[in-house]
């Protein structure tokens, strides 16, 4: 056994910590008080009696906040295998650059002059991601991974809209991900669901037999969520845009083609990446990220505004915000954009070059089939739609572990933890059983990869041998098995510590 | 593969070197392009150089690059967001950590406790500010939030006319109007008062009653303007009667001195967290904070990544606490096009930063911020009637400041000149206050500060165009 062991503090809720008439910081330690101003009297109408917050010193504040990082697992803590997240090493230069004053203490409002730095930076960006998927313009505004998507499917929208066309049909595959037919819905499509043949591919019959007139756009992951690559994508593309539709790529999977392959030589109109997935950026726990989303030529005009634009030549080149666009479909989050994760995606870009990216996907890919090479055999797992080389990504199934031992997708995930290793992402795709995910990235080690085949390896004898010593796992981690009944039970849940009572 | 010496040892592709040989004579290939010869290949330019830049010069050439931007902080008095408050030293520590930096969403929850605790007590922050029960673990901005918050309205009351302030500004609505018009539901506007920028109260109730019944409306407290709802309750009520639900925005750093949204019936809450000790980043750290009243079919509607406290598992429940994430029914992993929402990634990171501001600040602190920006306001507000520059709106004022200005250009010019940002131009929002600009007061300026200021707002308003 490997002797990990994660801090485990029983650290109360902050607001039971501290003491009357403590404090981490004060309006007099910030600004240095109101002397001198006026006080504003405010009516009893508007006045608020009291809050009741915390009363903390700094330093309780501080080692709260620090035993609570301690009780968390980040790519700087170890491997983070989740497929279709590319948890790759987040470079401590690019948090450098990101930190600085003139990217964190910037208005957007500040006059032109004062930000070309800013513009310049996200003009060179928004090249580079056109350059990289062939796309002809981006948008860098986007949020996250899913406002992309919903900023793709509003240019569906409204690019039917302006040839008089409304369509009311989005096709999804059944390996989607779920933010792909959510974020449909979410642009008021219909969504129409296409299943996964025997070859792991979209079924190209059963597509052919859902398009249709109404067909807005076809979304795609390319590789897909089983990590296997659609070969069939061009004709896929002929098909919807015979039908008059779209083709939207999916970019939360780029990583399996960086560099090797581009979204608009495949047949794709409308691209979404995910800088905090294939370009490095930190997820910080769940954002912020940043969703940028290329278009084809011909349809720029649906861009959000304001885009980015560049007046005069190299050396005399100067840079504005250009709002007025008849056809953009307007906005889809406040000002331009994730302005700190541009700048690390950016940095990332030049500390890679063309030729790094393509060494990124290639090393990537390889550690992913290397894993898949090494873990076949193992009792109990099994890789569905085998045969198929991998990209970025692979699908192990513990249908049949789950059936002899009883020991599921989601129990072999917490004996990885108790060895040390963080869990892939499970249970999805929904098409496969018992599904263990697995994206191996481009930073991970050789040994890191040979670390979960032999744990596999161990959870496999030990679901055989004693199952249920693998159902009390973690016994390692900060705490225990956690009763998720219990935090989704109306008469039990607890969501704040205002609920339920108050 | 070897295309480049300096690929072969590049810091972040381990495996270049030593290992690569042997994982492809294990997977059965001679070279990695073998991997991918199912992939259509199209040469193409990557527009980038094609080797890696080295760490020192990356650093230089962005730095470069970047010090074409001008750092105004402390001479940025901009008006409407965002807005440079006082980020306490402690949180680019806390946050900076690569456990919480390089986490994923805490899927796993035993091995991601410390970003599941954090996430809640983030919850319970926004709860108690706002006067809520349940708060979700955050949305990309105030803009999504309300238009998130417009879909929710829909969807508890099966109705879709969603009612707004017309002082909301023009890319805000753009972003709610992208949320709602797709999925049916109408966007009302309702005038504001010229007299204090806040909403026409007859106007609203006629409205209310006129046509299709009502999802939902939203207002605001402060407004746009800075001004204050007198009775945003009134509002409410008035809603409620019709059968929809209140949405109701508040400033976070306002809560500290005015009534919370849970005290004048709002069923949801929404604000703009950035204030919460996140800086600026030209617009780009954005966090939208939302929170309902605990009725189950409100919650069962709420949009995002809901953390729930709970229990190890065992007999009676008697185990430790921890935290998971909770009502995964509800979102898109599961739901799929029948989600609440399709969000995913939030804006997680800074949520947590809040979180660590309010534990700072506490209720003293958080007290004391909201009053001296309330005292900040008005200071500024008299000097600058003084010196001739009239308010646009009358009444309290809670940072926000919009000023009349003969030539607003011509100032913005002069405020350049002397080196400051200028006011927010409120004619592209409003056409109807071509002359107005927006300044914001906040507690992070020294008296010493705001005095130079307003000399060089007075002396560039002084100036012949």
């Amino acid at each position: 056994m490997t002797a990990f062991r994660q801090a485990s503090y029983d650290e109360p809720p902050i607001f039971s910590m501290g003491s009357p008439g403590r404090t981490g910081t004060s309006e007099v330690w910030v600004g240095g008080g109101t002397d001198g101003m006026p006080k504003v009297a405010l009516p009893r109408e508007v006045a608020r009696e009291g809050i009741r917050l915390p009363e903390v010193s700094q330093v309780e504040v501080v080692r709260h906040y620090t035993r609570l990082s301690q009780m968390t697992w980040g790519i700087d803590t170890g491997p983070y295998p989740l497929g279709s997240c590319t948890m790759k090493y987040n470079p401590k230069v690019n948090e450098d650059l990101a930190s600085m004053d003139t990217v964190q203490q910037i208005h957007p409002l500040q006059g032109l002059d004062g930000i070309q730095g800013a513009l310049s930076l996200m003009y060179r960006l928004e090249r580079a991601l056109s350059a990289l998927t062939g796309m002809s313009k981006f948008t860098l505004q986007p949020a996250a991974g899913a406002n992309g998507e919903l900023t793709g499917c509003l240019m569906m929208r409204k690019h039917f809209e302006i040839i008089g066309k409304p369509r009311p049909e989005m096709i999804v595959p059944d390996s989607a991900h779920g933010t792909n037919p959510a974020s449909a819905a979410m642009a008021g499509f219909r969504v129409v669901e296409v299943p996964t043949g025997e070859d792991g591919c979209v079924d190209v019959e059963a597509l052919k037999g859902a398009v249709s007139g109404a067909t807005a756009g076809f979304m795609m992951t390319n590789p897909n969520t089983l990590g296997i690559f659609e070969g069939r994508v061009m004709e896929i593309a002929g098909i919807v845009h015979d039908a008059g539709g779209l083709m939207y790529y999916d970019g939360a999977n780029f990583q399996g083609i960086l560099g090797r392959a581009r979204p608009g030589d495949l047949g794709f109109d409308i691209a979404h990446l995910n800088l905090h997935k294939t370009f490095s950026t930190p997820h910080g726990g769940g954002g912020p990220g940043a969703g940028p989303v290329g278009v084809a030529k011909g349809l720029e005009g649906l861009l959000p505004v304001p885009t980015v634009e560049r007046d005069g030549g190299e050396g005399g080149e100067r840079y504005r915000l250009e709002w007025c666009r008849l056809e953009s479909i307007g906005k889809v989050r406040a000002w331009y954009g994730s302005f700190p994760v541009l700048v690390r995606a950016y940095a990332y870009l030049l500390s890679m070059g063309a030729e790094g990216l393509r060494a990124s996907s290639g090393l990537a890919v390889l550690n992913t089939n290397y894993f898949a090479s090494r873990i076949a055999g193992i009792r109990g797992f099994d890789v569905p739609y085998g045969g198929r080389r991998r990209k970025h990504e692979v699908v192990v199934s513990a249908e049949r572990l789950a059936a002899e031992t009883g020991i599921g997708a989601g129990d072999v995930a917490k004996a990885l933890i108790d060895m040390g290793l963080h869990p892939p992402t499970v249970y999805f795709p929904l098409i496969v059983k018992e599904a263990l995910m697995f994206e191996f990235a481009d930073s991970e080690t050789k040994e890191a990869v040979d670390s979960y085949v032999e744990a596999l390896k161990r959870v496999s004898e030990e679901a055989y041998s004693n199952p249920s010593g693998i159902s009390a796992a973690p016994r390692n981690a900060a705490i225990g098995r956690l009763d998720e009944v219990r935090a989704n039970h109306p008469k039990t849940m607890r969501l704040s510590h205002r609920h339920p009572q108050r | 593969m070897r295309v480049l010496a300096m690929l072969d040892r590049h810091p972040y592709l381990p495996n270049a070197s030593s290992s690569m040989e042997e994982m492809l004579k294990i997977v059965g290939c001679s070279r990695v392009e073998d991997l991918f010869s199912d992939v259509p290949s199209a040469g193409f330019d990557a527009g980038l150089p094609a080797g890696p830049m080295d760490e020192a010069s990356l650093g230089r050439a962005v730095c470069k690059e970047l010090s074409r931007n001008a750092v105004l902080a402390g001479r940025c008095f901009t008006g409407g967001g965002p807005w440079f408050h006082h980020v306490p030293s402690v949180i680019r520590h806390i946050v900076s950590r690569g456990e919480f930096l390089t986490a994923y969403t805490p899927y796993q929850a035993e091995v991601s406790q410390g970003t599941l605790q954090a996430l809640f007590e983030f919850q319970s922050f926004v709860c108690e500010l706002y006067g809520m029960d349940v708060a979700n673990a955050s949305m990309y901005d105030l803009a999504t939030a309300i238009g998130e918050a417009g879909l929710l309205c829909a969807r508890v009351t099966g109705r879709r006319r969603f009612m707004v302030p017309a002082s909301l500004p023009r890319a805000r609505l753009a972003v709610i109007r992208n949320y709602l018009v797709p999925q049916g539901i109408s966007l009302e506007a309702v005038p504001y008062s010229p007299e204090d920028g806040t909403v026409d109260r007859d106007a609203f109730r006629r409205q209310l009653a006129e046509g299709a019944g009502i999802a939902g409306a939203y207002i605001e407290s402060p407004t746009f303007f800075g001004t204050l709802e007198r009775d945003v309750g009134g509002f409410a009520d008035a809603v409620h009667d019709a059968g929809g639900l209140a949405v109701v925005g508040a400033d976070p750093l306002s809560l500290g001195a005015l009534k919370s949204p849970g005290e004048t019936g709002a069923d949801v809450a929404v604000g703009d967290g950035q204030p919460l000790g996140i800086p600026p980043g030209f617009g780009g750290n954005t966090l939208g904070i939302m929170a309902c009243r605990g009725e189950q079919r409100i919650v069962r509607q709420m949009p995002g990544r809901i953390v729930g406290m709970t229990s190890e598992r065992g007999e009676g429940g008697g185990g430790r606490t921890g935290y998971v994430l909770a009502l995964g029914t509800r979102e898109q992993h599961i739901r799929r096009e029948r989600a609440t929402s399709n969000i995913c990634s939030n804006e997680t990171l800074l949520a947590i930063s809040a979180a660590i501001y309010m534990a700072l600040m506490g209720r003293a602190g958080l007290e004391g911020v909201s009053k001296a920006i309330l005292s900040r306001t008005r200071y500024a507000e008299d000097r600058l009637r003084s010196a001739g520059l009239e308010p646009l709106f009358g009444g309290i004022k809670f940072r926000e400041l919009a000023v009349k200005a003969g030539d607003p250009d011509a100032v913005n010019r002069g405020l350049a000149r002397r080196g400051y940002s200028g006011g927010r131009r409120l004619r592209g929002d409003f056409p109807t206050l071509e002359k107005g600009l927006l300044f914001a007061f906040t507690e992070a300026c020294s008296r010493e500060e705001l005095d130079g200021f307003i000399e060089a707002l007075s002396g560039a308003a002084g100036e012949k165009a």
